[in-house]
C-alpha cells in the first residue's frame, strides 16, 4: 500500500484522428491499455464458460473506446480484467506498460460501475474524498480537489447532502467525480448510465464527453446502447458472445475530424451519426441471424 | 399506543399528532390505574392478591433508600454484563466474519448459548463462584447479552455489497482501511440494534439470576424476600423499580443508536 501513491503526471492532450492513429502512429505515448491474446474461462457448475476468446485490443492514451455487444459477450469481463478485479486465463494485459495489478496498486485508473456505489453514511463531498483519503492526501488539498470535482460535475451545492437525498443521475455524477478524484490517465466505466432514464442519460453522456476532453483521460466504456457508444467514442469495439470475441472495431468519424470537444447535442441529429449507428448495428448482427446475436441490445 | 393508527388516518396536523401520541398512552395508563384503584378500594379485591396503586406508591416512598441501593446493585451487574457481552459478541463476530472456520466452530456454541435457560444456569453459577460473589450474576447477564450482539454483528459484517468491495479493491485499500471505512460503518446499525436488544436482556437476566441464591441486595432478591414475607405492596414497588431500570437501559442504548447514527437513511428514493 505504501507504493500506491502514483506521481502526478502531465495529461496527454494531443488528440487528432484517434481511430487510425491508434493503429499506426500511437508510438510516442505508451498505450493506455494493451490486451494481447486474452482468454478468460470461468468454471461453472455446467462446465467451462469461455467468457473471452483470443481478445486483442489497444487503447491509446487519451482515446475513448466503447465495448459493445449483447449480454454475455464478455465486455464487462474484459473491463474487469483491465481493472485487475479478475485475472485472465491466458494472454497478457498491460496498463500503461505495467501489469494490471501494478497499475491498480499505483492507482493508474479511476473506475465507475453501473451502480453508483456511494457509501450511504458519507456526504457527497466525503464520498468524492474517499480515494484521496485512502491514499493519504493531506486534508487541505483534499478539500480543494473535492470542491473542484463537484464543480466539474455540477453538484457543488450538494456537497453536504447524503446519497439517499440525491436522484439516480446525481448519484452517478458523484461516482464519476470520485473516479476522477486522483486525475487518472485511464477511466474504466461499466455501464455507468445503464440505470438512468433516457433524458438523464443523454445529459450525462454530453457531460462525460466534456469531462473526458477536459481531463484528456483515456476511457474504456462498457455499454449495450448503440447510440451511446456512437456518441461518446473514438472507436467502438463490437463483441459477440459464446465465446466472447471482438467481432469488429469501428472508428467513429463524427463532428468532422474535430474530436471530442465538438460533440454536442446537435450531433445526435446529424446524418453521420445515424450512419455510424447503422454501421455498428450491422457489425453487431454481422454473420449471425438477426434477432439471435443481438439479444439484449438497445437500439433506441 | 394502538391509537397511532387511528391518529394517522384522521388526518390531523403533525403537531396534534405528536401531542396525541404522548397524551393517548398517558391517558390509557391513568385509566388503568384508576380502574385498579377502584377494584381494590371499592370492589374490595384482597390486598395480597392485588395491592392498590396508592399502597404501592406508599411502599415505594417508604423503602426508597433500599430501592435505590438495590437498583444500583442490579443495574451494575446488568451494565457489566451488557458491556462484556457486547465486547465479546463484537470481537467474536469479527473473527467469525473473517475466518469461516471460526464461524463454523462458533455457530453450534452460539446456538446452544441462545437456548441456555437462565433459570437453570443461575444456581449452578452461584454454587460455582460462592454465595457472596456477584460474579455469577454478571456472567449470566454477559451470556444473555452476548448472543444478540454476536448474531446481529455477524450479520452486519456480511452486509457489504460487491460494488463496495470491488471499489475498495480498485482503490488498493489495505484490509485495515477496508475494515475502517467500509465493513464497520456498514455493520454499525446492526451492532447497535444488537446492543439495544441485549440491554433489556441484560437487566432481565441479572434480575432473575438473583432469585437463585447469591448475595442479597439486588432488586430480584428483594422482590422474592418481600413476597415471601407477605409484603406485597413492597414487592410491587421493587417490580416498578425493575421496570424503570429496564427502561433506562433501553432508552440509553436507543439514544446511543441515534447519537452514533446521525444519518440513518429515512427513505429510499433510488434503489
Amino acid at each position: 500500500m505504501t507504493e500506491a501513491r502514483a506521481t502526478r503526471r502531465t495529461r496527454p492532450t494531443k488528440h487528432g484522428e484517434p481511430g487510425d492513429e491508434a493503429q499506426t502512429a500511437g508510438a510516442p505515448d505508451v498505450a493506455a491499455v494493451e490486451v494481447r491474446g486474452v482468454d478468460k474461462v470461468f468454471q461453472t457448475r455446467d462446465g467451462e464458460l469461455r467468457a473471452l476468446d483470443a481478445v486483442d485490443l489497444r487503447v491509446a492514451a487519451g482515446e475513448f473506446v466503447s465495448l459493445i455487444g449483447p449480454s454475455g459477450c464478455g465486455k464487462s469481463t474484459l473491463m474487469r480484467l483491465i481493472a485487475d478485479l479478475d485475472e485472465p486465463t491466458a494472454g497478457e494485459i498491460a496498463v500503461f506498460g505495467k501489469t494490471p495489478a501494478r497499475a491498480r496498486l499505483d492507482q493508474e485508473y479511476g473506475i465507475a460501475f453501473q451502480q453508483a456505489g456511494l457509501l450511504p453514511w458519507r456526504t457527497v463531498a466525503a464520498n468524492v474524498a474517499l480515494p484521496l483519503e485512502l491514499h493519504g492526501e493531506a486534508s487541505g488539498a483534499r478539500t480543494a480537489r473535492v470542491t473542484e470535482l463537484l464543480d466539474m460535475v455540477g453538484l457543488d451545492e450538494f456537497a453536504d447532502r447524503y446519497p439517499d437525498q440525491l436522484s439516480g443521475g446525481m448519484q452517478q455524477r458523484v461516482a464519476i467525480a470520485r473516479a476522477l478524484a486522483e486525475r487518472p490517465r485511464l477511466l474504466l466505466m461499466d455501464e455507468p448510465f445503464g440505470a438512468l432514464d433516457e433524458m438523464t442519460r443523454e445529459k450525462m453522456q454530453a457531460e462525460l464527453v466534456r469531462i473526458a476532453a477536459e481531463t484528456g483521460a483515456a476511457v474504456v466504456f462498457v455499454t449495450h446502447s448503440i447510440p451511446e457508444a456512437v456518441f461518446l467514442s473514438d472507436r467502438v469495439v463490437v463483441m459477440s458472445p459464446r465465446p466472447g470475441r471482438i467481432r469488429d472495431i469501428i472508428p467513429m468519424r463524427l463532428g468532422g475530424d474535430a474530436g471530442r470537444a465538438e460533440r454536442t447535442e446537435a450531433l445526435r441529429e446529424e446524418r453521420g451519426f445515424f450512419e455510424m449507428v447503422t454501421a455498428v448495428r450491422e457489425a453487431l448482427h454481422g454473420g449471425a441471424q438477426p434477432g439471435t446475436s443481438a439479444r439484449g441490445l438497445e437500439t433506441r | 399506543m394502538q391509537s397511532a393508527g387511528t391518529v394517522a388516518s384522521t388526518g390531523l396536523g403533525p403537531r396534534a399528532e405528536t401531542t396525541l401520541r404522548i397524551v393517548a398512552p398517558v391517558a390509557v395508563g391513568l385509566i388503568v390505574l384508576g380502574v385498579w384503584q377502584f377494584l381494590v378500594s371499592v370492589v374490595g379485591v384482597s390486598d395480597y392478591l392485588l395491592p392498590s396503586p396508592a399502597a404501592i406508591v406508599e411502599a415505594f416512598i417508604a423503602s426508597w433508600a433500599s430501592i435505590v441501593q438495590a437498583t444500583l446493585v442490579t443495574g451494575t451487574n446488568a451494565l457489566i454484563g451488557l458491556v462484556l457481552g457486547s465486547l465479546l459478541g463484537i470481537a467474536l463476530a469479527a473473527l467469525a466474519a473473517r475466518w469461516s472456520a471460526i464461524d463454523r466452530m462458533s455457530a453450534p456454541v452460539v446456538a446452544a448459548l441462545a437456548v441456555v435457560p437462565i433459570v437453570a444456569l443461575a444456581p449452578v453459577l452461584n454454587s460455582m463462584f460462592g454465595a457472596d460473589s456477584q460474579f455469577g450474576r454478571q456472567a449470566i447477564a454477559t451470556l444473555a447479552s452476548f448472543v444478540p450482539v454476536f448474531l446481529n454483528t455477524l450479520r452486519g459484517f456480511r452486509q457489504t455489497t460487491p460494488v463496495h468491495r470491488e471499489l475498495m479493491r480498485a482503490y488498493a485499500a489495505t484490509p485495515r482501511q477496508v475494515l475502517r471505512s467500509l465493513t464497520l460503518p456498514t455493520a454499525r446499525p446492526f451492532i447497535l440494534t444488537g446492543i439495544r436488544i441485549a440491554s433489556s436482556l441484560a437487566v432481565i437476566s441479572a434480575l432473575v439470576a438473583e432469585y437463585f441464591g447469591g448475595p442479597r441486595g439486588g432488586l430480584g432478591s428483594l422482590i422474592s424476600t418481600s413476597a415471601a414475607s407477605s409484603a406485597y405492596a413492597r414487592a410491587w414497588a421493587y417490580v416498578v423499580a425493575s421496570i424503570a431500570l429496564g427502561l433506562v437501559f433501553y432508552l440509553v442504548t436507543l439514544g446511543l443508536e441515534r447519537l452514533l447514527q446521525p444519518h440513518a437513511p429515512t427513505r429510499r428514493r433510488h434503489r
